[in-house]
């Protein structure tokens, strides 16, 4: 008995580009060939930047586009969205947060129905139960039953994300993908973030896919890590061999670019100054 | 004598709630050839102090200071036509989303050369020269075809090399990075940085790094200050920052970084602050 929660082989994602008076129609390779598995409890950090094909692999993985070929399993269970669909049950063991919690919440709804809407939509369960769960989901996020009936734009950025983690959560999903989730948080209120996130994979044994830029909140919280670069991944493996033994160039690049902030650099920098 | 002094800062918004006060009796110095970087979160009053100093907030902002003085001229006494001069040419100013901060409708070449029209008063040769020149300075290839594109048709990382050719075409004594590479990948942050660098040292500039990025605070100043709910908490150089922070909140803002992890929790701001946490932490 494998506990494998989600695998994927040779994912690929092309999107057509229509021509228009003067240009020609193209195909951009977005995702090209991709594998992957990740164990239940377990975290894949996928790391990139800009335009290597890392949300688009987080929209293939959480049902919302499906792939233009290759194999995906979830709990053993292979799914093809384009023909068969997406089921409830299927969106009930995928949930996503996104990187924007600003932009993600709807500001005319307040946040008990923002959390009751997943159950509104995907079960069966009475506007009493619904409000008894949103309430308790509401409380193991950190936040207040004061918060129960106020509206997005009355919350911080930080309060922000643990409603979308909340919203997340509602359906009890096994994997949840987090698209940048901290990347517009300050330094104190990412901490914080973070630290729920992991209480909350111990609680729920759930399996995180991280997407993420930031190398330092990667290693903080991935065990195995991907690096895509221009729709491949280009290194896959557990965290400390990649992050103690990079073996593709990128990734070295990658490294390299990333600020420093310990004594050591700071005396090295300094001292090239001088010189 | 130091390029800029600011003594005894304070702004204030007029809000509907009565005055909010965002900058709370600030003092600093940036001398030339130094780096400073001023480093807080979000609502810090970071963004706003400086903006203080380019004289571009918004009229419900009421500025005070005890002293304000850059290169030998009092800010405070200035009139409004005379520091209109003084801005963009002297002191410069670079902002966080390079995409936002340069105007759609215009080519790259025109928003370059209207800076030298308007302070330098070039004539038409002289200034697409000079921003031939500038572009190539920043380090963007085909600097002659470059003139003639649109902000949308460049990357945020070039458009970010556009704005700095902008801040240093009339070679200012001062130049303000209000979070130049927030908005930036990791590899094309390392490039800006570099070339920040590389034009400071060149020019001599002094350069004040407004970041919340304790990274770049590391690769990049000679001395730091560290500001919390419009209060200075710290200011010191930036090895004994790094070494030995003075504040708990600089201690805080240290630990809460991920590479400092110790054991499975990352320390918060609460856990040092107690009571004081920043918004967001509690109710």
């Amino acid at each position: 008995m494998s506990n494998i929660v989600l695998q994927g082989k040779n994912i690929t994602r092309d999107y057509h580009v229509r021509g228009g008076l003067f240009t020609k129609a193209r195909t951009v390779h977005a995702v090209k060939g991709v594998s992957f598995s990740v164990e239940k409890g377990k975290t894949l950090a996928i790391v990139g930047e800009s335009g290597c094909g890392k949300s688009t692999l987080a929209r293939i993985i959480t049902l919302i586009d499906p792939a233009t070929s290759g194999e995906l399993f979830i709990d053993g269970q292979q799914i093809d969205i384009s023909k068969a669909g997406l089921t409830p049950e299927l969106r009930r063991k995928v949930q996503i947060i996104f990187q924007n919690p600003y932009g993600s919440l709807n500001p005319r709804q307040k946040i008990g129905d923002v959390l009751g809407e997943p159950l509104l939509i995907n079960t069966d369960k009475s506007a009493g139960e619904r409000r008894d769960l949103a309430m308790k989901m509401l409380l193991k996020v950190g936040l207040e039953a004061k918060h129960f009936n106020r509206y997005p734009h009355m919350f911080s950025g930080g309060q922000r994300q643990r409603i979308a983690i909340a919203r997340a959560l509602m359906l009890n999903p096994s994997l949840l993908v987090l698209d940048e989730p901290v990347s517009a948080l300050d330094l104190s209120v990412q901490a914080q973030v973070l630290n729920l996130l992991a209480d909350l994979q111990d609680e729920f044994n759930l399996t995180y896919v991280f997407i993420s830029h930031d190398l330092s909140v990667v290693r903080y919280i991935a065990d195995e890590v991907m690096v895509m670069y221009f729709g491949e991944a280009v290194e896959y493996g557990s965290r400390d061999e990649v992050f103690s033994n990079p073996q593709h160039s990128y990734t070295k690049t990658l490294f390299a670019a990333t600020p420093r902030a310990d004594v050591a650099s700071i005396k090295a920098r300094l001292a090239r100054k001088a010189a | 004598m130091a390029l800029l002094e600011i003594e005894n800062l304070v702004v204030e918004f007029a809000t509907a709630s009565g005055p909010f006060r965002a900058v709370d009796g600030v003092s600093l110095s940036v001398d030339q050839r130094e780096v400073l970087a001023i480093v807080g979160e979000s609502g810090s009053g970071k963004s706003v102090s400086m903006l203080a100093v380019m004289g571009l907030l918004p009229w419900t902002a009421k500025v005070s200071a005890d002293r304000m003085v850059f290169a030998g001229r009092d800010l405070l006494k200035l009139t409004l036509p005379d520091r209109r001069k003084m801005i963009g040419k002297d002191m410069a100013m670079i902002f966080q989303e390079p995409m936002a901060s340069l105007n759609p409708c215009f080519t790259v070449g025109f928003q370059i050369e209207e800076v030298l029209r308007v302070h330098m008063g070039l004539d038409k040769k002289q200034r697409r020269e000079r921003a031939i020149e500038l572009l190539h300075q920043v380090g963007i290839p085909e600097p002659a075809e470059r003139l003639r594109s649109y902000p949308h048709q460049m990357s945020g990382g070039q458009c970010q090399r556009v704005m700095i050719a902008i801040a240093i075409a009339c070679n200012p004594k001062l130049l303000i990075a209000d979070e130049p590479t927030t908005a930036l990948d990791v590899t094309i942050q390392k490039q800006i940085l570099d070339l920040l660098m590389k034009l400071q040292a060149e020019h001599g500039m002094g350069l004040i790094m407004i970041t919340h990025n304790m990274g770049v605070v590391a690769e990049t100043a000679d001395r730091v200050i560290v500001q919390y709910k419009g209060r200075k908490m710290e200011e010191a150089d930036v090895l004994s920052l790094f070494e030995s922070p003075k504040s708990n909140y600089t201690k805080a803002l240290l630990s809460a970084l991920p590479d400092n992890a110790v054991g499975d929790r990352l320390p918060t701001i609460a856990d040092y602050l107690g009571e004081d946490a920043p918004a967001g932490a509690a109710s």
